[in-house]
Parts: C-alpha cells; sequence; structure tokens
C-alpha cells in the first residue's frame, strides 16, 4: 500500500479495498523497522490509530476529504497539542504544545492522520539535519550520507515510505533542498500562502510550510489542505485557493522557461549542469521555449541571507527564557544566570552562532552597515526576479551544488555549509514560490530541478512539474531496501 | 572584519547566551568567517535603494476589538517549569 | 549661579480597549494573575500578533486632538531586552516611524498660556508585573497585563518648572478622558508618567545631562519628583559633582529619587521592524470617518460656550473640563429654558461643591440634570427666590422628588401676590417708626434693615424684587 500515489490511496480507502487502520499500521511497523534512519522525533501511535478509526468512519459515512485517513507525518515545528514539539533542540525537549498550529488544524479537520513528528535541524537552522538535539537523520539512499535540512526528517520520512507524506518548512530551501536530496518533490509555496500560526518561528519574514511529497500530483492535494488565509497570522494574503489539482494536465507548449546565467556559470558541478540540461531538454520536448535570462544580484543573496534571517532569529528565539515553558536551568542565582544557563544549555552551537549574529548585525554601530544594507539587497534580488517574470513564466535551476555530502563533512566550517543553500535561498528573500522535483541520479544520489513561479503562481509550478513527472520516473524511484 | 573573543563575550551577554569559556575562541573565528562573506555586499552601492522588510507589498491588517481569548491558566501553567498561586516564579528581582 | 530647569515628559497611557494590542484577551482590571494572559500574551513558540483596531483608531483620535500629523504609514518595531515581565524578550513597539507625529497642547499656569510640543505619539504593549512578594525569595509573575496597548506620548523638553509639568500632565489627563481613549485611573496604572529631567546654568544653551525619573505615578509626586531631582542635580553640580544619564526610581514614601539597575551598562535596544506585522496604513477615508465622529474637542467647546452662552472665561473653562460635564451643563439649558449663566453658576457652584464633598463624578450625580433643570426654571419664572433654591436644591440631593414637588410640599412658592406684600409691609412701617425717619432724612442704608424684616415675616417666600419695589413706594411716603 505504501508505493500508491495518495490519489491511488484515497481512492483504495473509499473503495474499501483497505482501511485507514491497516494502512496506518503498515506505517507504523515501517517506521519501527526503519529506526535507524532516525526520521521520527515522536511517533504519536495512539493518536495515529485513534485518527485512523474516526476516519474509517467518516469514509463509511461518504464525508470523506481526499486526505481522510491517509497518514502524514509532520516536521517538528509545528504546535501539536499536547504532543511534544521540540523543534529539534534540547531547549523544548520537554515542551508539550498547549495549541495546535493552524496548519495542524487543517489536517486534523480534513482526517489525516498524524504518525508523529519529524527530525530537523534545531529550529530549522541547517542545511544538513546534523544539528538536532535528536542526531543527524540518514539518508536512505546512502545512511553515510546527510539527507539535507533542515527538513530532513521529512525528506526522508516521504524518501523511505515512513509516511505517505509530510510536511516542511522553507526558510532559505529547508524544503527543496533535502526534496533534492532525499529524490522527492517539495514545494515552498508563496510566502504568505500558508498560516505560520503555531509554526515555531525562525526568520519571520522568510519562513513557510509546505508539503513533502512522491510527486507533483500528492503536492498538489496536500497543498490544497494546508493554504488559505488565517486571521491569526498578520502575512497570511487573503487570497481564494485554486483547485491545485484542476490544471496538471494542462499542455507545456508555448511555456517560456528561463535560464539565469548566474545559476548556469561555470561554478556549477559538471555532472549537476549535464542533468539539469537533459531535464530542460524533457521541457523543450514538451513544447516549451527555453530563454537565458540574467539576475545579476542573486550572488548577494547569501550574504543578505546570512544577516536577515539571525537578525529575526536573534528575536524570535529570546522568548526562550526558561520562566514559562522549555528548559530552565538547576537552582539560578539570579535572573541574569537563569537566562544565561538556561538558554546556553538549551541551544545547540549553530542556534548560538546565528543568535550571536543576528545580536551582532542589530547591534548600534552595525544596523546599517549589516542590517539595513542586507534588507536593500533583499530588494534588489527581489526586483530581479520581478523583472525576469515578466520575460518569462517560470525560472528554472539547480537546487544545490552537489548531491548529498557526507555525515559531519561540512559540520565543522558554517561559511561552507551556508554555501550550499546559494540556489534556494534567493527565492525566500523575495517571497516566491518553487519547487524541487527528482531530476535524475549522480552517483546514485538523487539531485533536483528547481521551477521557480510568480507570486501565488503555485497552480501553475505544480502543472509544469507534474508534466514532467508524466514523461519522467526519477520521481518513482525508491532507495534500495525500502520499496 | 574580525572579531575578538571580548566582542563574543559582549554580544553573549546582550543575547543573555551562556557560552563555554573554551568555545569562545572558535566562535571568534566562525563570526569572523561568516563577516567576511558580509563584506561582498558593500561592493554595491545601494545608496537608492529602499529596504525590503518584507516579501508582501501589504498593510496590516486590523482586527475588531472583540474578546475572543478565555482563562486558559492551569494549561499554560502546566508545562511551566515553576510556579505557585497562578504565578511563573523566576529568581528575585531587584529593581 | 542661576540655574534653569528643562522637563520632558514620557506618558504612558493605557488605551481603554476591551482587548490587547495584539490578542482577543481581555484587559478588564484586576482579575485573578494569569488568567487574562492567552498564548499570545505569553509568547509561546509560534504564536503570532495580529493588531487590534480599536488602538489604532484610539490613537489617532489622540492624534486629531493635538493637531498632530497622522502618519500614513508606521511601523511596529521590535525592543529587544530581557526582563522577565517581557515574555517575548522584546517589546513591539514603534520607531522610527510612529502613528502619530509633531503635535502640541497649550497649558496654563498662572494666568499664562504656554505651548508645549508634543514630539511623538507611539503605540505599543504593556509589560506584565512583577509581584515582589516573598515566594521563597522568589519574583511571581502575573502577565494579564502583558499586551495591553499603550500609547506612548512623548512632549518636547520644553517645561521649566515641576509646576508646568504638572500641568502639562492634568491637561493630558483631562484630553484623553475626555476623548475617551483612556480611563485615565492612575492608581491602577492607566496613565503613568517618566520625566526627563536636566538643570543647566541660566543662558546655557546645550542642555545638561538628564536624568530620568520612572514611576511617578500621583500629580502630586510629579511635582515632588521633580523638585526633588532639580535639587539633587544642582546640589551635586555645586558640589563639584557631575549628573550621570541614568534611570531613577522616585520613592514616594521617602520623598526621594534613588538610581535603578544602576549595575547595567547602556542597553542596545536592537530595534528592528517587527517582520510579523505589516505596516500600519492610514488612508484618508479612516481618517475621515473619525473625523467625522470625534467629538467636539475641549478648545473649541470653550469658545462656543463663550460665544454661544455669554459665559466667562473661567465657568467655560470648568464645564468642558470633560464630555460629561459640559454635556450636562448644555442639557440642563435646554431642559431648563433659563439663562445659561444661571445654570453655568448652580453647576459650578452649588453643584460641584456637593459632588466635590461626596467624591462623586459628574456622571454619578445624584441630581439628574432633568431635576436640576426643573429647579433653575422655577428661579426664572419666579416661583422661587435664589436663597430658597438653595434650600429645594439641598431636598433633591437627599431625594428623588423633582423641584416642583418640594415647592408645594414644603409650601416654598414665592409670594408675588402685592396685596399680600403690602400689608406686611404697612405693619412693619407702623412698628418701627424711627427706622422711617431716619430713612426719610436720607439713611438710604436702613432699606436693608426694613427688606430683612419683611423677608423674615414672609418667610423668604416673598419675591425680592416686588418687596424692593412697593417698600420704596411706601417709605418715600
Amino acid at each position: 500500500m505504501y508505493n500508491k500515489s495518495l490519489k491511488e490511496l484515497s481512492h483504495g480507502l473509499k473503495n474499501g479495498d483497505f482501511s485507514s487502520v491497516e494502512l496506518t499500521h503498515e506505517y507504523l511497523n515501517r517506521i519501527k523497522q526503519h529506526q535507524d534512519l532516525n526520521a521520527y522525533i515522536t511517533v504519536t501511535e495512539e493518536i495515529a490509530l485513534q485518527n485512523a478509526k474516526d476516519a474509517d468512519i467518516r469514509i463509511a459515512s461518504k464525508k470523506a476529504d481526499p486526505l481522510t485517513g491517509i497518514p502524514v507525518a509532520q516536521k517538528d515545528i509545528f504546535c501539536t497539542l499536547d504532543v511534544k514539539t521540540s523543534c529539534g533542540s534540547m531547549m523544548l525537549d520537554n515542551f508539550y504544545a498547549p495549541y495546535n498550529a493552524t496548519v495542524i488544524e487543517k489536517f486534523n479537520q480534513t482526517g489525516a492522520v498524524m504518525l508523529g513528528k519529524l527530525n530537523m535541524d534545531e529550529f530549522a537552522m541547517g542545511s544538513s539535519n546534523e544539528t538536532s538535539f535528536y542526531g543527524a537523520v540518514k539518508n536512505p539512499w546512502n545512511i553515510n550520507r546527510v539527507p539535507g535540512g533542515s527538513s530532513g526528517g521529512s525528506a526522508v520520512a516521504v524518501a523511505a515510505k515512513l509516511a505517505a507524506y509530510s510536511t516542511g518548512t522553507d526558510t532559505g530551501g529547508s524544503i527543496r533542498q533535502p526534496a533534492a536530496l532525499c529524490g522527492i518533490t517539495g514545494l515552498k509555496p508563496t510566502y504568505g500562502r500558508v498560516s505560520r500560526f503555531g509554526m515555531i518561528a525562525y526568520a519571520s519574514s522568510l519562513d513557510q510550510g509546505g508539503p513533502m511529497t512522491h510527486s507533483a500530483e500528492d503536492a498538489a492535494l496536500v497543498l490544497q489542505t494546508m493554504a488559505g488565509f488565517d486571521p491569526k497570522d498578520s502575512t497570511s494574503v487573503d487570497l481564494p485557493v485554486p483547485d491545485y489539482s484542476a490544471n496538471l494536465n494542462h499542455p507545456l507548449t508555448g511555456l517560456k522557461i528561463g535560464l539565469p546565467k548566474e545559476f548556469f556559470s561555470d561554478d556549477l558541478n559538471i555532472d549537476m549542469a549535464k542533468k539539469l540540461a537533459e531535464a530542460i531538454e524533457e521541457y523543450r520536448k514538451l513544447g516549451a521555449e527555453i530563454k537565458e535570462v540574467s539576475m545579476p544580484n542573486l550572488k548577494l543573496a547569501i550574504p543578505a541571507y546570512y544577516v536577515i534571517a539571525p537578525a529575526e532569529c536573534s528575536a524570535n528565539l529570546s522568548r526562550f527564557d526558561g520562566v514559562r515553558f522549555g528548559h530552565r536551568c538547576n537552582n539560578p542565582v539570579d535572573l541574569t544566570d537563569l537566562y544565561t544557563r538556561s538558554r546556553g544549555e538549551g541551544f545547540g552551537k549553530e542556534v548560538k552562532r546565528r543568535i550571536l549574529m543576528g545580536t551582532y548585525a542589530l547591534s548600534t554601530g552595525y544596523y546599517d552597515a549589516y542590517y539595513v544594507k542586507a534588507q536593500k539587497i533583499r530588494r534588489l534580488i527581489s526586483d530581479d526576479f520581478k523583472k525576469t517574470l515578466t520575460e518569462v513564466d517560470v525560472i528554472m535551476g539547480p537546487v544545490t551544488p552537489t548531491p548529498a555530502f557526507g555525515i559531519g563533512e561540512k559540520m565543522s566550517d558554517p561559511v561552507e555549509m551556508y554555501l550550499s543553500d546559494i540556489y534556494t535561498i534567493a527565492i525566500n528573500l523575495a517571497g516566491l514560490p518553487a519547487i524541487s522535483i527528482p531530476a535524475g541520479f549522480i552517483n546514485e544520489m538523487p539531485i533536483g530541478l528547481q521551477i521557480i513561479g510568480n507570486y501565488f503562481t503555485e497552480a501553475k509550478i505544480l502543472n509544469i512539474a507534474h508534466q514532467y513527472q508524466q514523461t519522467t520516473d526519477w520521481h518513482k524511484q525508491t532507495p534500495k531496501g525500502f520499496a | 572584519m574580525s572579531l575578538t573573543t571580548n566582542d563574543v563575550n559582549k554580544i553573549a551577554h546582550l543575547a543573555r547566551l551562556g557560552i563555554d569559556s573554551q568555545d569562545t575562541e572558535s566562535y571568534a573565528k566562525d563570526l569572523s568567517g561568516i563577516l567576511d562573506l558580509m563584506t561582498q555586499m558593500s561592493e554595491l552601492n545601494t545608496d537608492k535603494v529602499e529596504p525590503m522588510a518584507h516579501p508582501m507589498d501589504q498593510a496590516q491588517r486590523l482586527r475588531h476589538d472583540n474578546i475572543t481569548e478565555k482563562n486558559n491558566r492551569d494549561k499554560f501553567m502546566s508545562i511551566a517549569p515553576q510556579t505557585e498561586d497562578g504565578l511563573f516564579l523566576v529568581p528575585k528581582v531587584i529593581e | 549661579m542661576e540655574w534653569e530647569t528643562v522637563i520632558g515628559l514620557e506618558i504612558h497611557t493605557q488605551l481603554a480597549t476591551q482587548t490587547k494590542i495584539f490578542s482577543g484577551a481581555s484587559t478588564a482590571y484586576g482579575a485573578e494573575p494569569n488568567t487574562q494572559a492567552c498564548a499570545v500574551d505569553l509568547g509561546l513558540p509560534g504564536v503570532l500578533p495580529v493588531l487590534n483596531e480599536d488602538a489604532v483608531r484610539k490613537a489617532v483620535i489622540f492624534g486629531m486632538a493635538i493637531d498632530a500629523h497622522i502618519a500614513p504609514y508606521s511601523i511596529f518595531a521590535r525592543k529587544n531586552y530581557f526582563y522577565p515581565d517581557l515574555p517575548k524578550g522584546y517589546q513591539i513597539s514603534q520607531m522610527d516611524h510612529p502613528i502619530v507625529g509633531k503635535g502640541h497642547l497649550d497649558i496654563e499656569v498662572d494666568g499664562v498660556t504656554k505651548r508645549i510640543g508634543i514630539t511623538r505619539a507611539h503605540l505599543e504593549e504593556d509589560a506584565g508585573k512583577s509581584l515582589h512578594e516573598n515566594f521563597h525569595g522568589l519574583t511571581g509573575i502575573d502577565l494579564n497585563r502583558a499586551g495591553t496597548p499603550l500609547l506612548e506620548i512623548v512632549s518636547e523638553p520644553e517645561m521649566s518648572s515641576a509646576k508646568e509639568a504638572v500641568a502639562y500632565m492634568r491637561k493630558l489627563h483631562e484630553l484623553v478622558r475626555y476623548l475617551g481613549i483612556c480611563d485615565g485611573n492612575m492608581q491602577e496604572g492607566s496613565f503613568r508618567c517618566d520625566a526627563n529631567v536636566s538643570v543647566r546654568p541660566k543662558g546655557q544653551i546645550e542642555f545638561g545631562t538628564r536624568a530620568e525619573i520612572k514611576n511617578i505615578n500621583s500629580f502630586k509626586f510629579v511635582e515632588k519628583a521633580i523638585n526633588h531631582e532639580i535639587q539633587r542635580q544642582i546640589e551635586l553640580i555645586e558640589s563639584g559633582g557631575k549628573v550621570v544619564q541614568e534611570t531613577r526610581l522616585y520613592d514616594s514614601v521617602k520623598d526621594e529619587t534613588r538610581s535603578m539597575r544602576s549595575k547595567e551598562e547602556a542597553n542596545d535596544y536592537r530595534y528592528f521592524p517587527d517582520p510579523d506585522l505589516l505596516p500600519v496604513i492610514i488612508d484618508e477615508e479612516f481618517k475621515a470617518h473619525i473625523k467625522a465622529n470625534l467629538p467636539e474637542l475641549p478648545h473649541a467647546k470653550k469658545l462656543r460656550f463663550k460665544t454661544d452662552y455669554q459665559l466667562d472665561d473661567e465657568s467655560a473653562s470648568i464645564l468642558t473640563t470633560s464630555r460629561a460635564l459640559s454635556d450636562y451643563f448644555e442639557a440642563v439649558v435646554k431642559a431648563s429654558g433659563s439663562e445659561a449663566k444661571l445654570c453655568a453658576n448652580w453647576i459650578t457652584g452649588d453643584l460641584s461643591a456637593a459632588l466635590n464633598k461626596g467624591d462623586l463624578e459628574i456622571t454619578d450625580s445624584p441630581i439628574s440634570y432633568e431635576r436640576l433643570a426643573g429647579l433653575l426654571a422655577r428661579i426664572t419664572d419666579n416661583t422661587i427666590s435664589g436663597k430658597i433654591a438653595k434650600q429645594v436644591f439641598e431636598e433633591l440631593w437627599q431625594s428623588s422628588a423633582s423641584a416642583d414637588e418640594v415647592i408645594s410640599e414644603k409650601g416654598l412658592k414665592q409670594i408675588t401676590d402685592t396685596g399680600a406684600i403690602e400689608a406686611i409691609i404697612d405693619k412693619i412701617i407702623d412698628d418701627n417708626q424711627d427706622q422711617v425717619d431716619q430713612y426719610r432724612s436720607g439713611k438710604d442704608k436702613v432699606f436693608a434693615f426694613f427688606v430683612g424684616q419683611v423677608m423674615k415675616e414672609m418667610k423668604g417666600k416673598a419675591n425680592p424684587a416686588e418687596v424692593n419695589k412697593i417698600l420704596k413706594e411706601k417709605l418715600q411716603g
């Protein structure tokens, strides 16, 4: 059953071929079997089985939605009522959220089955899932390699079929990069499309939740549930949610694809360039026109991002102070000691690095040179995208510079690690939607193709991704031992 | 641009972030490396550019002034490290 | 050396909204600790702020009332610092783009009007409270107040005495209550004042180093605290010391200010735009709607009272200190059909005195405007004299009867029957021939004696004008 698409699973459930409880048991068994991948932080077996029973009743009474009864696993960044919500941090190891994130509410309403909470880089800060308090997650394509991050657990859960689909969040590539490195489909929606309420903030002006699935067709169904206006989130956009599945089969004749020369410079790994060229060729065959475009400010995306994101995070993470929730140090002698030790003990090294960086960038004397400068560059990058997207329908490029690297390989050099997000970060600065879809293998490790669209054109992006997945089968590949 | 261990200690104090003294050196080195990355930004003239705080060019939505939240103290207190008589407790605050 | 004082005030007014500035939790005062602190107020992981429309509306009302520029575009920023009553580790406030820009307020000190500039007024969230009772040597934190909307009103450093500072604070206090944007309850902390005080040698242009005095929450203490601080600074400088820029706390019990958080290094608040909130756009339509519903402002109303009702400056000022009082006045004028001056005198005189005595607000007056109007109507139509009216007023204060009921019940109706008055006057003239002679020989003062005798005889119920007229005729013989 776990090899079926969401549409097939939904059909099977409604048809009575299998029950949600059976399906849920199958996934729970697989999770136990593949614990060594370390994809889950918490498995919510009881909740899952209760959800499944409820779903079976709902399906029997013919009130099922497309996702009713299908098991999902949530990134451990979404607050789930009375369930541990750790955000991959020791700081929240004892945190049982007293409320549900809006996204969780939406899945509950549609009758989804929650299998558990997925491993991630601590507070979503990382590109390899090695900064988690709960240990590194292993890539099922090669367990000595990283799965990418920060939604590493989410990517692995789907790739290894430990959930029918999962959720992730993307601040600088945290959905797309692990999706690419694990050979699955990951969509970062337009900023404001999916509610951030109850999603523990890393960098508020960049964070966006989205689906991680086997295919674009699956992603359309999951986004349908996740998207929508939320009055509890001031940055949520009040626009109607289109039917994301309706235009999946729309032909691509005349589609204009832009290839930024900055993405395809000599710096791009030669194997990667070759694989991407093959994917682009596939689109040409599907009737698309290919055009070279230029976005000269893209090269400054990394420095701008590593000012803005840490600055926002330095304030976002101040609430973790050992007073109302989360880790508190033993026997604090005074207030400063309470704060300093609780935070010093509760946060890991990468989180501290970013808090320090952000605090520095906002401090007196440096604010203009770093923070304001970065915001100006953000504007220039955003303008580059806006202009380019008047010339072409979508922009395509790599997701990552290389396939998955080895566990431990880049942990000693933060700058090296940051550079692995070079192709994804600019999209968050602009707030645009983008998808990563499997586009082949280099040395038996999957790589991704990135498709970037204009604001709120998720349906178009999904259509473009789906058409590719109709003529290729990269997205159907399963790592050895997980089929 | 490079940061000294003294700089790191000052920033860490502003952020109320405990750092092991043997790690200060490596934080100084890491942060200096990241700051080197930032220097690329200064190469570009941005005098006439408006800073962009948000990807969406939108106005703040306003909420009606209606009470929507009920008392949920017991639930919130149940996850707090130290409480008494409905209060969160902290080491003595001296003003 | 002669010294000159420079004072600027920062006044925090809690806006009288139902809910918090960024959450739907109640702002009612006095609830059990932490029962009105919701997930957003507690700064739980993942929560987000959504701005309260009424807080914005009230800020704009204030801006219009002080003739200030209302920013079409204002933004919220995070002010970062750690304190246990500040749940998120930052306060959402406004820095570079406050909602209300430059405005002004006129104050009067010793009969002289002075215009005090208001630099800005910005929206922000209040903090919670630290309770320093002994919880085994620990401090308890109550976050009910956290997130209550505040409008921080910052004046220019344009006041030069504690007296001016108090006048400004009183005027502002009157204004925010008049506008209905703040309940002004200082005991409950709805209206709080920080004062920036510095001294400089007379004639010097540069400002001296200032100290910020916090926690002065009554008019009396503001004056005392500022005077104390001025004295401290002068003494310090004259004895060769230097004023340091610091925050000082006023201790009303010891009547002194003392240095606060002195060990702390200068704060670096690291303000930056709050990414969870978008720019607040105030368009013409929003402003027009508020303007259309804006109450007549005290100053305009005072001018109108002077021209329309012919009131003197003092009465007009008093009657326009609050909307309730001016509404009461206008209702009495309308209902009684009496001269406005008479109504004003009664309201600012007898009624105000009685209210003060009972520590009551006009809204709690035992005498409704209808009942006072009923009384004044009877003065106007000569049914009773002003003197009898005072007696009726006492009855009205004690009971719920109408003036007419009191007058008829107690037989206080004024005697205007000239026949009856004449009869009494004749009798008095007969009984007091000595005085008649004195009067007739030119001692005009004796006239008052006759008036008194007549009134006494008639228990004050005779119409004084009638009495005067008849007496004059008869005495002239």
